[in-house]
């Protein structure tokens, strides 16, 4: 259990830094690759566990989970390309046509 | 370490592989099909699969094998990671059936004119001249879009593992961000709503895969059955559990729009094209519950002690919210996205009010059956109501501000009143199908002991008829101010009037006759564990 202590502690780090990033950043990239590295931390935990438990769920899940990013990076820049091109810019603020 | 070919069984997922066929080919036939023919090949191969799905969702669920000494019904196919048993029949039948009503509304044609209600090129900037020369072009891309959220929401309920429940997720995520995206008119709003849902379910999505680490550092296993032992046998360091689950707690939640991850639902509902919105609103919410369920009944139902306390606030404060911020809004499609956040609320006091078998009395409705009900009836007078929405209009395209809805029942009587009636089963109002999904989700909740949840649903659904009836007096009662644009009903073709005439049934014959459903439910009995 030890051994692996250390792996958990850091994507625990990462994915807290990407929630923060994701919160407090203003630019929709930048949003965005917060979000990608939420994703990488939990990676990082899915193999940490994966060596913990000796079995390989936690690998073949982190695989999947790099699939299933790169699809969101796909659908995500789209979006956000849309967007900077009808608006010129790509801040989560200036997007606030629907509210309440 | 050698590798094993998992058997698959065929015989009960392919209409999954059907509709996920059905996918690819239409991509296919995006690509090598002139424009012309590409609307009526793509609408007839999204209607036929569905069709064909459906049926077969319907041979296999009449097919299945007895387990569990008859409590259940089914097996765990895949290696493990699709099950198909009763609920996930009865759900991948809901499913089927809201996605057959949103392929008809996908396909109305003639209330813009003779195209569709998506953009002719989402590439094009609003306004420009490139955006002009699309003006007469169709996003028929629309329809394999729509084919692959439909598969992500069947394999959403199916997964037995939180692997494919993740995956299952993004697959029924992904296309609805860029349907939401794709509205003709009133585009900025649109694709502001694309880019706050992707956003804000990417983040989601993030979280529910931190909690599926961290369960699986509890339990070694991503299976729910492996999870479920392993929170019997107390195997490990619960606090990981309860972070996971909590993390888990987050993605779902998100998905079917419980405060507090509410935000979304607004927006998107309001910015998404209305066929795009009738279509997420039910299949989202049937597939997300779906799921939900499962995961809770089956990986953690050892654990629940733990999860319904959480529960019992999250549906207490979602209905207040639901309700509350329904009251002012001055928008129709807002009013009916806050009112489905209430929904979710009251969804979920079927859901909290689950019970070993042991303690239900004889012939009672258990609290799975309740939520299925309630998703159908639901589900009905949504996708009802949203598609006449998509046809209440005024030069500016749909008219969804309440001003210009006033007086609409003079002008369009019929109409409005198949709204009044969608309104009136969502308020649940007796002898329509809303009143009796609400009555079972509030008597098992009930029976477990969540009376202070039923208090405060059963104070604010009386509330919600309040904003639901004030909507039905503006519509018959009120008279527009002289020099006032109103809005007036366009004729829309058979697509739309026979989904909106569907819905009307379905609402009128779950209330009158609610018992062959409620019993059909019965019948799928309980998840396989």
């Amino acid at each position: 259990m030890n051994d692996v202590n250390a792996y958990i502690g850091l994507s625990a780090v990462l994915f807290t830094i990407g929630a923060i990033g994701v919160l407090t950043r203003r630019n929709a990239i930048v949003v965005f690759m917060c979000v990608e590295l939420m994703l990488n931390a939990c990676n990082l935990a899915l193999v940490a566990f994966a060596h913990q438990h000796g079995n390989l769920d936690g690998q073949v899940a982190a695989f999947f989970v790099m699939v299933v990013a790169a699809a969101e990076v796909v659908v995500g820049l789209a979006i956000i390309m849309t967007i900077f091109r009808t608006r010129r810019s790509a801040s989560v603020d200036d997007a606030s046509l629907l509210k309440y | 370490m050698e590798f094993t070919e998992p058997a698959l069984e065929y015989a009960e997922i392919w209409p999954l592989i059907v509709v996920f066929g059905v996918a690819c080919l239409g991509i296919l036939a995006e690509a090598f099909l002139p424009r012309g023919r590409r609307h009526v090949v793509q609408v007839a191969l999204a209607a036929v699969g569905l069709l064909v799905a459906l049926v077969g969702t319907v041979l296999v669920g009449t097919n299945l094998d007895e387990v569990a000494d008859g409590e259940a019904r089914g097996l765990i196919g895949g290696a493990g990671s699709v099950v198909v048993d009763g609920p996930t029949v009865f759900i991948w039948a809901l499913v089927l059936v809201a996605s057959l009503m949103g392929v008809a509304l996908f396909a109305e044609r003639r209330l813009e004119a003779g195209v569709s209600a998506f953009s002719g090129q989402a590439a094009a900037l609003p306004g420009s001249d490139a955006e002009r020369k699309a003006q007469g072009l169709d996003h028929t891309e629309v329809y394999p879009l729509l084919m692959f959220a439909v598969g992500g929401m069947l394999l959403f309920p199916a997964s037995g593992d939180l692997l494919t429940m993740f995956v299952a997720l993004e697959v029924l995520s992904l296309p609805l961000y860029l349907l939401t995206g794709l509205a003709r008119r009133r585009r900025l709003l649109s694709q502001e709503a694309a880019l706050k849902y992707f956003l804000l379910g990417a983040f989601s999505s993030g979280f529910f895969l931190y909690g599926m680490a961290l369960v699986y550092g509890y339990a070694g296993s991503m299976d729910l059955g492996a999870i479920d032992a392993a929170v019997r046998n107390d195997a490990a360091n619960s606090v990981m559990l309860q972070i996971g689950l909590g993390l888990l707690l987050v993605g779902l939640l998100f998905k079917v729009g419980a405060v507090p991850f509410q935000a979304w639902t607004p927006d998107v509902y309001q910015g998404a094209p209305t066929a795009v919105t009738a279509f997420m609103s039910a299949g989202t919410k049937i597939a997300a519950f779906g799921a939900l369920l499962r995961l809770l009944y089956v990986g953690f139902g050892a654990d629940r002690w733990t999860w319904q306390p959480v529960m019992w606030v999250v549906a207490i404060l979602t209905m207040l919210v639901g309700v509350v911020l329904a009251v002012v809004q001055t928008d129709v499609k807002r009013m009916l996205a806050y009112s489905a956040v209430a929904h979710t609320g009251f969804l979920l006091t079927g859901v909290l009010g689950v019970q070993a078998s042991g303690e239900l009395a004889e012939g009672q409705v258990t609290s799975l059956q309740a939520v299925m009900f309630y998703l159908a009836t639901y589900s009905f007078a949504t996708i009802g109501a949203f598609a006449i929405v998509s046809l209440v209009r005024d030069s500016s395209g749909e008219a969804t501000a309440f001003d210009r809805w006033a007086g609409l029942g003079k002008r369009s009587p019929l109409v409005a009143a198949a709204f009044a009636f969608f309104l009136l089963s969502m308020a649940g109002i007796p002898l329509t199908a809303g009143f009796v999904g609400k009555w079972a989700v509030f008597t098992v909740a009930m029976s477990a002991g969540a009376w202070p949840v039923v208090v405060v649903a059963i104070a604010s659904s009386i509330f919600a008829v309040y904003f639901y009836v004030r909507h039905i007096r503006l519509m018959f009662f009120d008279v527009p101010e002289a020099d006032a644009e109103v809005a007036s009903v366009t004729a829309p073709s058979l697509l739309t009037s026979g989904t909106i005439a569907v819905g009307v049934l379905g609402t009128l014959v779950l209330g009158l006759v609610p018992g062959p459903l409620l019993q059909l439910a019965a019948d799928a009995g309980q998840f396989i564990r």
